[in-house]
């Protein structure tokens, strides 16, 4: 079929396009044959797909196209048929009461996986992504036993559904630590016996003279909430004192600045990011990395 | 066909193929673009999406001038992947007063469409001023520089008589508050009660930390708004557009 177009004809017999420029003239050789039929098939393919797809902008929207394409409604089927997929287990989750999770082979094995997807994607940035924590900077390590606001699976289940100390959900913990130096609670004085007392019950190097005499001051000022022996108070997320774990640092100037300055650390609510299977999946993941009650 | 045989007229006279070039771009031009500011499913109208408050504008104004967008991405694609991680899918509105806005097309790091609210004021700053002190993994450069620059939001007017100039409906009440609703939002212990009344759900927190108002205020408060206007609660996008 190409076969004519193919032939080189000799110049001069070439037909041209009658242009002419300083003797140059131009030829008007033929496309070739294949190139002109992909070139008609381009077009009537645009066609179909004018029909096809939405296309043609009206008055208020756009032709919708036989095929009836549209991204959000494409979405939101597969987000749909992913979720149908899992819908019987995430009923079972939810329905569960939360203590029976842990110990429900059938349940863990959907909630484990599940659970890490949602830590790694919402919760390691401050906790990291093997869950360890920030040492030293307030974000706590959720692999330990020692827990701030309780480490059973419903305490898990509650600080995650609506945070801590955060402005947006009502029903987030909350507790405040006095700023014992800067709202001059007490004096320069009274704050390093104090903390010469917290280095002595956490076993740290302390100056025992001071720390006696911060013993009186820790019973007044600080075991209301952190408790007479420093043992803490997860009712009111009072760390424990009494320990080697530290979310702000246990050295003598960490100590001192957490005394004077007080901390506030705040964890959003995910309730309204995450749904209800999710919350219970990540609650049954933490609680199974080791440190679970 | 001697209509087409009048291509030499055009392709000897400069002038004239550049007068008819333009006329062809121009229309080309006008039946992509034009369509964008009459279609409804460009043009919708969400509850809850209002201006930026004076200090979310300054902190936007930080997050273009350091570049962030060469990194991240505000702009949640309708798939799968991206809804199941970054939440709901970005809508037209919650970009309209965005001028230019921040779509981006590179994600070095993750889309922010929907960071407000993730992650605590404190989280933000020990991010920005550190990013591997609590992410061991990011390649971010670090921003702690930002919470020793003051700010006192003296040009925030003329800045938000710019947007209002394109068309961001900030009032005569907005503009007269502006610095004063500027401080507001970074001291809780403020009246903020007016700042609240003009910019409906607006955040106020000492978002660095520190007495002093600074840019690590203003774009944590920026950063702490993203995606959050919308009640998606309350709202569902007609799955037809």
């Amino acid at each position: 079929m190409c076969a004519k177009q193919v032939t080189k004809k000799p110049a001069g017999q070439v037909e041209t396009t009658g242009h002419e420029w300083d003797g140059i003239e131009e030829l008007n050789n033929p496309m070739p044959r294949w190139w002109v039929w992909t070139f008609y098939a381009t077009i009537l393919w645009a066609i179909g797909y004018m029909i096809a797809y939405p296309a043609w902008p009206l008055i208020n929207g756009a032709t919708p196209g036989v095929l009836g394409a549209s991204t959000r409604a494409d979405v939101a089927a597969e987000i749909e048929r992913f979720d149908a997929a899992n819908a019987e287990i995430k009923a079972q989750l939810v329905a569960a009461p939360l203590a029976a999770i842990p110990t429900d082979q059938a349940l863990m094995a959907y909630a484990e996986p599940a659970g890490a997807s949602v830590f790694r994607t919402y919760c390691a940035q401050c906790h990291g992504s093997g869950a360890a924590g920030v040492e030293g900077k307030g974000y706590p390590s959720l692999l330990d036993d020692d827990w701030l606001w309780g480490g059973t699976i419903e305490d898990i289940h509650l600080t995650i559904t609506h945070g801590i100390r955060n402005t947006t959900d009502p029903d987030a913990r909350y507790s405040e630590m006095p700023k014992f130096g800067v709202d001059g609670i007490l004096e320069g004085a009274q704050i390093d016996a104090v903390v010469e007392h917290v280095l002595a019950i956490s076993g740290q190097e302390h100056d025992a003279t001071l720390a006696i005499e911060g013993a009186t001051i820790f019973a007044d000022n600080c075991a209301a909430c952190h408790m007479e022996a420093g043992e803490g108070d997860p009712t009111q997320g009072a760390p424990a004192l009494n320990d080697a774990i530290w979310l702000y640092g246990g050295s003598r100037e960490k100590v001192k600045e957490s005394v004077v300055y007080a901390r506030f650390g705040v964890m959003p609510g995910w309730t309204g990011r995450l749904t209800e299977d999710e919350i219970r999946a990540v609650a049954a993941y933490v609680h199974s990395r080791g440190g679970g009650e | 066909m001697a209509f087409l045989d009048k291509h030499k007229a055009i392709e000897t006279h400069a002038t004239l193929l550049l007068v008819l070039s333009f006329l062809v771009v121009t229309i080309g031009g006008i039946v992509q673009i034009a369509p964008l500011f009459y279609l409804e499913n460009t043009i919708e109208d969400v509850e809850g999406v209002r201006p930026y408050t004076p200090l979310e504008l300054a902190g936007r104004d930080i997050y273009i001038r350091e570049g962030c967008y060469v990194c991240h991405s505000q702009m949640i694609r309708p798939m799968r992947d991206e809804v199941e991680r970054y939440g709901h899918y970005s809508l037209a509105a919650e970009s309209q007063y965005d001028h230019p806005f921040q779509w981006g097309s590179k994600r070095t790091g993750p889309d922010l469409a929907r960071v407000g609210g993730r992650y605590s004021d404190a989280w933000h700053v020990d991010h920005l001023t550190d990013p591997q002190s609590v992410v061991p993994e990011s390649v971010m450069p670090k921003y702690g520089y930002l919470s020793n620059r003051e700010i006192d939001g003296r040009y925030i007017e003329d800045i938000m008589g710019t947007h209002r100039l394109v068309g961001v409906p900030y009032d005569d009440a907005m503009m007269e508050n502006a610095v004063a609703d500027f401080v507001a939002q970074a001291d809780p212990n403020s009246d903020f009660a007016g700042l609240q009344e003009r910019y409906a759900k607006a955040n106020v927190s000492n978002f660095d930390g520190q007495p002093q108002l600074t840019e690590m205020d203003a774009l944590i408060a920026y950063l702490q708004v993203l995606g959050t206007m919308v009640d998606f609660s309350t709202f569902t996008p007609d799955a037809s557009r």
